[in-house]
C-alpha cells in the first residue's frame, strides 16, 4: 500500500501499487485475503474505487465494528505493507463510456464505491472531449447516507458536478441534517426515484449498489415505474449493520 | 502459500480446552444464521409432516395433529461445520422415535436410511440408527419460544450428535431409503455422515 | 462487504428475514467461479432448468453465507448452480442450468 486517505470517520481509501495490474472495468471488485501467522485466513470482496485510467488501484473500505477484515484494513495496514488480492472480478455489474448513457446510479452508504469508479472513469474518458461528448453520456447519481459527515467522496462529487453540467448529484440524508439543508431528507422512495430518474423511454443504464434491503427496494420500485428489469443492474452488499 | 499479512490476527479463536468442544471448533454465544436460499414461509394451516416408506404408504400429520403428539424438552450442544459450537441449546419437539413408531403402526415400511426433505428443496441423508434411540427430534421451539423462520421454523430436524447441517431446517418429510443417497451438501463435497468428534467435515475425511 | 452473520431479525421490515438480507447478486459468485472457468461467468446467460427463465448469471441471486455458494433463479428460486469448497477440491453442480451461453474472449 502506498497511501491511505481518510474519507469519513469510518471510511478509508487504500491506494495500492499493483505492478502488472490489467486495466479493470468500472464496477468490478477484488477479493482481499488476509493470512495470520498460524495460517488462518479470512477473505472479503471490495469494489474498486479507482477508474481504469488511474495509475494506482484504490479500494475504499468501511470499518465495520465487529468486522474481521475491515478493521485490519482501515486501522492496522501501513504504508509499505503488502496485500494479497485477486481480480479484477466481475463482468456483469460494469460500465464503460462505450456502453453509453444515460447513466443512472443509485447508492446507499458504501454502495457508492463501484459507482464512483464509474463516475471517475466517465470524467477521465470524456474530460478532454467537449461538452457534447459529456451531454451524450449524461449521468445522475442519487446517494443515500445517514449524515452529511458520512458522505463518502463528498467534496470530489461536488467538484465533479460543478465542472460538468451533464452530471447531476443528488443526496438524501436519512438520520441527521446539517443546518440549512435543502436536499432530500428521507429514505429513497418511489417519489424520489420518479423525480430523479430519467423516464423509462430514455432507456437509462441503471446501477444500484448498497445494503441488500435498499437495493431490492430501489430495483423493485424502478421496475414498477416502468424501467426495463434487464436495464437495472444491482450489486447487493448484504446487510451492513443497523439501518 | 499465501504471505502472512503483518499484524493480522483474525477473530479470537479459543482452541478446545475441555472435552466439550469437538476438534477444530470454537464456542459462540450467538446463533449464526447460515442460508442456502430464501427463508420458506408456510402457514400452519398448510403445513404437514410426513413419513414416507419404501413402498407406497405414508403417515401424515397436520400441525394440529402434530401438536397432540408427546413432546420433550432437551438441552444439547450443537456443532456447525463452519466451526462454531453452541453449548446448552434448549429445544422442544417430538422425538423421531415417536414419529417412526406411529408410522410403523400405520404400515409404513422402513428402510436403513432416511432422507430429510425440507420446504425450499433442501435435503440431508442419515442412517436410521442415527435418528432413533433418542438421538433426534422434530423441534418446534427453541429457548422456550416457537422456532423462528430464520432458524428453521415452524419445525426443523434436530440431530445434535452430528454436524448441524444434518438438522434440516423447515423439515417436512422423512423419507425411508434403502441406499444412503447423498443430500444437498453431501453431494457437494461435504461428508456423508458428519461426526464432529471425528471431524468428518468433507468427503474423504476419515 | 464484510459479511458478518446477523443473528436475529431485529431491525428488518415485516416479512423480511436475515436470510433474505444476506442474499447477494451473481457478482458475489464471480470470484469462486473464476477459479473454475477461464472466462467471467457473470456475463454468461443461464437458462433456468426449473422455470425456463433466461438471465445473466450476474442477475441471479447468490446465497454464499454458509457452507457453499448457491446461485438461485429470482423467478422461481430453483438452484441454478452451486459450488462447494473442501480444503483440496471445488465441487461444481450446474444441473440447475439447462445451458450457459458464454461469449468467449476472442
Amino acid at each position: 500500500m502506498v497511501e491511505v486517505i481518510t474519507e469519513t470517520p469510518r471510511v478509508r481509501t487504500l491506494i495500492l501499487d499493483v505492478p502488472g495490474w490489467p486495466p479493470h472495468r468500472a464496477g468490478q471488485h477484488v477479493d482481499v485475503r488476509l493470512t495470520a501467522e498460524d495460517g488462518y485466513q479470512a477473505q472479503r470482496s471490495y469494489s474498486v474505487a479507482s477508474a481504469p485510467e488511474d495509475a494506482h488501484l484504490a479500494l475504499t473500505v468501511e470499518r465495520l465494528d465487529d468486522g474481521e477484515v475491515s478493521p485490519y484494513l482501515t486501522d492496522e495496514l501501513r504504508v509499505g505493507d503488502m496485500l494479497e488480492l485477486r481480480g479484477p472480478i466481475g463482468g456483469y455489474f460494469v460500465w464503460d463510456v462505450a456502453l453509453g448513457g444515460p447513466l443512472l446510479l443509485v447508492a446507499g452508504g458504501s454502495g457508492i464505491v463501484p459507482l464512483m469508479a464509474m463516475l471517475r472513469h466517465r470524467a477521465a474518458a470524456l474530460g478532454k472531449a467537449g461538452p457534447e461528448a459529456r451531454h451524450a453520456v449524461p449521468a445522475r447519481l442519487l446517494y443515500s447516507s445517514r449524515r452529511w459527515n458520512e458522505v463518502i467522496y463528498r467534496d470530489e462529487l461536488s467538484r465533479m458536478a460543478e465542472d460538468d453540467p451533464a452530471l447531476q448529484v443528488n443526496h438524501t440524508l436519512t438520520r441527521e441534517l446539517p443546518e440549512g439543508w435543502t436536499g432530500f431528507r428521507r429514505r429513497i422512495d418511489r417519489m424520489m426515484l420518479a423525480e430523479v430518474a430519467w423516464p423509462p423511454a430514455e432507456r437509462p443504464r441503471v446501477f444500484v449498489c448498497g445494503p441488500t434491503p435498499l437495493v431490492e427496494s430501489v430495483a423493485a420500485t424502478l421496475v414498477q415505474l416502468g424501467h426495463d428489469p434487464a436495464g437495472v443492474k444491482t450489486e447487493r452488499f448484504g446487510p451492513t449493520g443497523t439501518p | 502459500m499465501s504471505p502472512v499479512s503483518r499484524g493480522f490476527r483474525g477473530r479470537s479463536r479459543p482452541t478446545a480446552e475441555s472435552g466439550r468442544l469437538p476438534p477444530g471448533q470454537y464456542e459462540t454465544r450467538d446463533f449464526p444464521v447460515l442460508s442456502a436460499g430464501p427463508t420458506p414461509r408456510v402457514s400452519l394451516a398448510a403445513w404437514d409432516f410426513t413419513v414416507r416408506g419404501l413402498g407406497t404408504q405414508m403417515a401424515r400429520w397436520t400441525w394440529d395433529q402434530f401438536s397432540t403428539l408427546p413432546h420433550e424438552t432437551v438441552t444439547r450442544d450443537i456443532h456447525c461445520v463452519t466451526k462454531w459450537s453452541k453449548f446448552g441449546t434448549v429445544w422442544e419437539g417430538v422425538s423421531v422415535d415417536t414419529l417412526l413408531a406411529e408410522a410403523a403402526a400405520r404400515g409404513v415400511e422402513p428402510g436403513a436410511f432416511v432422507m430429510a426433505v425440507s420446504d425450499g428443496g433442501y435435503t440431508t441423508n442419515l442412517p436410521l440408527a442415527d435418528v432413533t434411540g433418542g438421538k433426534a427430534w422434530v423441534a418446534l421451539s427453541y429457548n422456550g419460544a416457537p422456532l423462528p423462520p430464520e432458524h428453521g421454523g415452524p419445525a426443523r430436524l434436530l440431530v445434535p450428535h452430528l454436524y448441524f447441517w444434518k438438522s434440516a431446517k423447515w423439515v417436512r418429510q422423512l423419507r425411508f431409503m434403502d441406499h444412503d443417497d447423498p443430500g444437498f451438501w453431501e453431494s457437494l463435497g461435504y461428508h456423508n455422515y458428519g461426526d464432529p468428534w471425528r471431524e468428518q467435515r468433507y468427503s474423504g475425511d476419515e | 462487504m464484510d459479511g458478518n452473520p446477523r443473528t436475529s431479525d431485529e431491525g428488518f421490515a415485516d416479512g423480511e428475514s436475515v436470510a433474505d438480507a444476506l442474499r447477494l447478486d451473481g457478482n458475489a459468485a464471480a470470484g469462486i467461479l473464476s477459479e473454475i472457468f477461464a472466462v467471467d461467468l457473470t456475463a454468461a446467460e443461464a437458462l433456468c432448468a426449473g422455470c425456463g427463465a433466461s438471465r445473466a448469471v450476474g442477475a441471479l441471486l447468490v446465497y454464499a453465507h454458509g457452507m457453499g455458494t448457491v446461485v438461485r433463479c429470482p423467478s422461481c428460486s430453483a438452484v441454478v448452480l452451486r459450488v462447494g469448497r473442501t480444503p483440496t477440491q471445488l465441487w461444481l453442480d450446474v444441473t440447475g442450468a439447462r445451458h450457459l451461453v458464454i461469449a468467449p474472449r476472442n
